[in-house]
């Protein structure tokens, strides 16, 4: 007789709010492999989870703090970084981590991004790129590949997108690096590693968005976009980020960009707090 | 932290930097800013200051940024203020609301500029009290101080966190240029732990801890990152374990307990000064350095006989309404001098009901009131 191994549970459903399954992304969205890839990290990279905080914007991708059982906190549209820039000063300790998307981090909260890269401040942000507002039904935003339809760009987008490695690696991050989430063991390794690593850390992770962007660019199924990743991707640990920008139907260069060292933000800090003064006696 | 490093005695300083010192006193330990005419003094003292207690303070990229830091801060279990000015205040607003949602304790410093947009970047105004009562989009409550002087900025910047801590909510204190920039003596007493307020803090294991449980109280306990106790908070409306629900119940739920925690609090929270009101046939309503101005005018009309009387705001949000409604069938008229067009005297004349005439004393903004101005109104409405 066949013997059956069966489990109650998942072994990551302790990270999970799994009172709140089933969540709100849709069939072949690729959110939830990326969230996946964040949980498994943090055992690999071996975090106390007690002192990791999620920080999420808002739209698709920052749901991902309210399905995660740590400590999470769902923010304003564009302003998970500063509030996590303030979680982090107040108490440097945490591992605090933004995951949220395109549109969030790079769109409304850009200026956000390129000061807490400038800083260096610790912290590691996931940012799931779907190339478009995916939760308010697929407008085109700044990292809509040139000539991609939207709901707002029907004829064609006529904007240049980011390069976002090189966008963040220019504004100073130490840990730069993209992958898609075709790529779920490289994506995790590199979390991992970004999780562990002092500095601003910063993981592009392309993901379908069928409903809404795929529908719109001749990849109706999650599967199609895909398999246009495994079709497109080229692996380039090293490349300069310079050169690994994004089209509509070009390669996707995918890998560690950037992996170098610098003080960190607490680090300057402290080297400050050695010349402060004695208040004056009157 | 050193005790010699808070300062105690005798000073001669302006508002802005009283400020600073009050919040070093009431324990803040996180400030978040942005550079803003006429209250860059705050962040200038408090990024000489904190770093000599074992503060953190950040210049951040914006005044955005600066009202999230706050909020992340106090996530992070440390006392927080910013400072900012009109401009900075407008840009504020949205996340002031997500500091309200999320009920999270925080000193938001406006030292008031004439306005609207730019406007006049180095002169007085008292013109954001209302967006102070209703910046942030949706319905709520806040609490809101007004400081007349540079001793009232240390004082009343430590009631405010004193305030917020107690209540999980963000505190204004709603200051005005000339406030800020005057020198004058301030004593700053030392402050014993005792008289410092710390916010509500869970009991149960982190099993049981419900982030929104209101069964104790109005005011739920607040739990802060990186103790294990792995709670949600989000922006949209929620329950009581933090989590979003979508639904008009819930709606009701939360924006009813959000406001009644200040609402049925009010008595504890409101704070006023009176002055001669008790015979008064006229009283002047006013707040802040418009108070100072109309301080005179009530004794110079006393001086010539006419029943006037003071009632000086210090709460300003939430509004001393029970006071005014009593006092109205008594007097023939308030007279509200403030400077802006008219806001605080809708107030005032709302709760006088129609029972006593509420008289606006305008001042556009650039410059304060002349105390014949005021006066002048007085011993008009009191014929």
């Amino acid at each position: 007789m066949m013997k059956m191994l069966t489990v109650d549970t998942n072994p990551i459903d302790c990270y999970l709010r799994i009172d709140r399954i089933p969540h709100i992304w849709c069939a072949g969205c690729g959110i939830g492999p990326a969230t996946g890839c964040f949980i498994r990290a943090i055992d690999r990279a071996g975090l106390n989870p007690d002192k990791v905080s999620v920080v999420s914007g808002i739209g698709c991708s920052g749901r991902v703090a309210g399905y995660i059982k740590l400590d999470s906190f769902h923010t304003t549209h564009g302003r998970a970084l500063p509030f996590a820039t303030g979680l982090k000063l107040a108490n440097p300790e945490l591992n605090v981590v933004v995951f949220s998307g395109d549109g969030d981090i790079v769109a409304i909260g850009g200026n956000h991004l390129i000061h807490s890269a400038r800083r260096n401040i610790d912290m590691t942000v996931i940012c799931i790129n779907n190339f478009n507002y995916g939760m308010t039904g697929g407008q085109v935003g700044p990292t809509t590949p040139l000539e991609a339809r939207s709901a707002t760009s029907p004829y064609g987008n006529f904007e240049y997108p980011f390069n976002l490695p090189y966008l963040v690696a220019a504004s100073g991050a130490t840990y730069v690096a993209r992958w898609t989430v075709l790529h779920l063991r490289e994506l995790e390794r590199s979390i991992a590693e970004a999780l562990a690593k002092p500095g601003f850390s910063f993981i592009e992770v392309l993901s379908p968005c069928p409903t809404v962007y795929g529908r719109q660019n001749k990849l109706p199924r999650g599967l199609d976009e895909m398999r246009s990743y495994q079709e497109r991707s080229i692996i380039r640990d090293g490349a300069d980020p310079k050169d690994v920008e994004l089209s509509l139907n070009g390669p996707i260069v995918v890998g560690k960009f950037v992996d170098i060292e610098r003080p960190t933000l607490w680090d300057c800090y402290q080297q400050m707090l050695g010349r402060a003064s004695k208040p004056k006696k009157r | 932290m050193p005790k010699e490093n808070v300062l105690c005695g005798e000073f001669f300083m302006n508002g802005d930097l009283a400020c600073a010192e009050g919040a070093i006193s009431a324990g803040c330990r996180f400030f978040a800013g942005y550079p803003i005419t006429p209250a860059t003094e705050v962040a200038e003292r408090m990024s000489e200051r904190l770093p000599q207690v074992g503060g953190v303070f950040m210049q951040m990229e914006d005044e955005i940024a600066s009202m999230n830091a706050v909020l992340g801060a106090s996530w992070g279990g440390v006392k927080a203020m910013t400072a900012t000015s009109g401009p900075g205040f407008s840009l504020m607003m949205e996340n002031l609301g997500l500091g309200v949602m999320l009920e999270t304790p925080c000193v938001v410093v406006n030292v008031q500029r004439a306005g609207p947009s730019t406007g006049l970047p180095t002169l007085v105004a008292q013109g954001d009290m209302m967006q102070a009562r209703w910046g942030a989009h949706g319905h709520y409550e806040i609490i809101a101080l007004v400081p007349d002087s540079p001793q009232e900025m240390f004082d009343f910047t430590i009631t405010a966190f004193n305030l917020s801590e107690k209540y999980r909510v963000p505190v204004l204190l709603m200051a005005d240029e000339a406030v800020g920039h005057m020198s004058e003596k301030v004593v700053m007493q030392r402050i014993s732990q005792k008289e410092l307020v710390n916010r509500p803090r869970p009991k149960v294991a982190p099993e049981e801890y419900l982030p929104y449980d209101s069964k104790e109280g109005l005011v739920p306990p607040m739990a802060i990152a990186g103790e294990g106790y792995r709670f949600h908070v989000t922006g949209l409306t929620h329950d009581e374990r933090g989590y979003p629900v979508m639904t008009a119940e819930a709606q009701d739920r939360l924006v009813r307990r959000l406001v009644d925690k200040i609402r049925l609090n009010a008595k504890d929270i409101i704070r006023y000064e009176e002055v001669n009101v008790d015979d008064a046939e006229v009283i002047v309503v006013s707040y802040g350095i418009s108070a100072r101005i109309a301080r005179y005018a009530v004794q110079k009309a006393r001086d010539q006989g006419i029943k006037a009387g003071l009632l000086r705001l210090i709460t300003v949000w939430p509004f001393v309404e029970d006071r005014i409604r009593k006092l109205a069938p008594k007097v023939k008229a308030f007279v509200v001098p403030e400077i802006n067009y008219g806001q605080i005297v809708r107030e005032v004349e709302r709760c006088a009901a129609g029972k006593a005439k509420a008289r606006l004393v305008p001042h556009m903004g650039g410059g304060v009131h002349l105390p014949e101005t005021i006066l002048e109104a007085i011993r008009e409405e009191a014929r």
